[in-house]
């Protein structure tokens, strides 16, 4: 009897932490799809994939400085620069701005949950420049 | 001997030819793309002071009802009209000034007076607003706390705080809400490959065939606008101030 008992508590103890277990795994959903990383023009990246994945961050703000105070304008490293090769190109065909969820920047940054603030300020599609002011 | 002493006179002579190549293309084609090219800088290669960039504006020859400058500045830098004057950004003002006793009137386009000695460089807790080696004062945004001490310490009003979330910038001229920003002289025309090209006021003011404003390096002495400053007598506004003001007036 006394083994019964302490079956049956055992038991209930299982089932409870089956539940809560589950529970966890629900709510926190399935994992997000990898973001599409190869809508890119041209055949290469200015540095190795898995280069520019931890890097990237460095050079622009190092070409950021380079440029903003000493008039460096190499195109390289240049935030400029990516945006004119990873473009996404919306439902109308032009390419998609910051506030797209496929955007190149945004979809990877979602997905690795870091807020950049760099589109406040800077253009986040390619824009060609107005027609020259002349006569 | 004779082969390093012949060796030594054709050198000078290709260095004799090549300065005599490079005057001839300054001189034959003043104030066209060839200057620019002469002075074109590598785009790896830092500014240095060898520049110093200015403007000669002409009240004379201004025209008091004509804004092209303005219109052309906000073309080129994005600048979008969002409530009016009192809140928008204005990186040039047209300003009329009447003298006291003669009551002559001068219109001019006033704008950031890129200093030597800028006061808003001085007062700015950050070090976002900085001078560059080539005269230029700007504004590093990514510093930039939007204090505004540097508004009311420029005694030209050429700051402006920029008050709402902005969308349509245009990619080389970044900007955005809780920075300070004025004239950068179309420091992304000046920096081009090919060398330096007019900011857009100069070009817009040329294009009424007005011409009040000449845009050029005051460092190089054969620079229009240069001798122009030779030719004329110019002046800063506010003198007394000692800032040594990178754009100069005529008329005024």
């Amino acid at each position: 009897m006394i083994g019964d008992q302490s079956m049956s508590k055992f038991l209930t103890i299982l089932a409870t932490l089956t539940v809560l277990l589950i529970g966890s795994t629900v709510s926190a959903g399935t994992p997000k799809p990898l973001p599409n990383l190869d809508d890119v023009k041209g055949d290469k990246c200015v540095a190795p994939k898995d280069v520019i994945r931890v890097e990237h961050k460095y050079y622009l703000l190092h070409q950021r400085d380079e440029t903003m105070r000493k008039g460096i304008r190499t195109k390289e490293h240049s935030l400029k620069n990516c945006i004119n090769c990873h473009i996404v190109k919306g439902d109308n065909g032009k390419p998609v701005t910051i506030k797209d969820d496929r955007h190149f920047c945004k979809s990877c940054h979602t997905y690795a949950s870091v807020q950049i603030d760099c589109f406040q300020c800077h253009a986040s599609k390619p824009s060609p420049r107005p027609a020259a002011v002349e006569k | 001997m004779s082969t390093n002493e012949s060796k030594d006179t054709n050198n000078n002579r290709r260095q004799f030819l090549g300065a005599a190549v490079a005057t001839a293309a300054v001189t034959l084609a003043p104030g066209v793309k060839v200057i620019g090219l002469a002075q074109a800088k590598p785009l790896d290669q830092p500014v240095s002071d060898k520049n110093r960039w200015g403007l000669l504006i002409d009240s004379n020859k201004c025209s008091s009802g004509c804004s092209s400058c303005v219109d052309a500045c906000a073309t080129e830098n994005g600048i979008e009209k969002i409530h009016g004057p009192e809140t928008d950004p204005q990186w040039i003002r047209k300003v009329t000034v009447r003298h006291k006793e003669s009551g002559k009137e001068s219109s001019l386009p006033l704008m950031c007076q890129h200093c030597e000695n800028p006061p808003c460089v001085d007062v700015c807790p950050t070090g976002a607003s900085f001078r560059r080696e080539d005269g230029i004062v700007l504004v590093d945004r990514h510093t930039c706390i939007g204090c505004r001490y540097c508004m009311m310490a420029c005694p030209y009003k050429a700051r402006s705080f920029v008050h709402e979330e902005l969308t349509n910038q245009v990619e080389y001229v970044p900007r955005g809400k809780g920075c300070v920003e004025s004239c950068t002289l179309c420091v992304q025309r000046i920096d081009e490959v090919n060398g330096p090209r007019d900011p857009a006021c100069v070009e817009a003011c040329a294009g009424e065939n007005h011409n009040a404003i000449i845009f050029g390096d005051l460092n190089d002495k054969y620079s229009d606008i240069s001798q122009e400053m030779r030719s004329y007598q110019t002046r800063q506004l506010r003198a007394d101030l000692d800032l040594n003001t990178g754009v100069r007036y005529r008329g005024v």
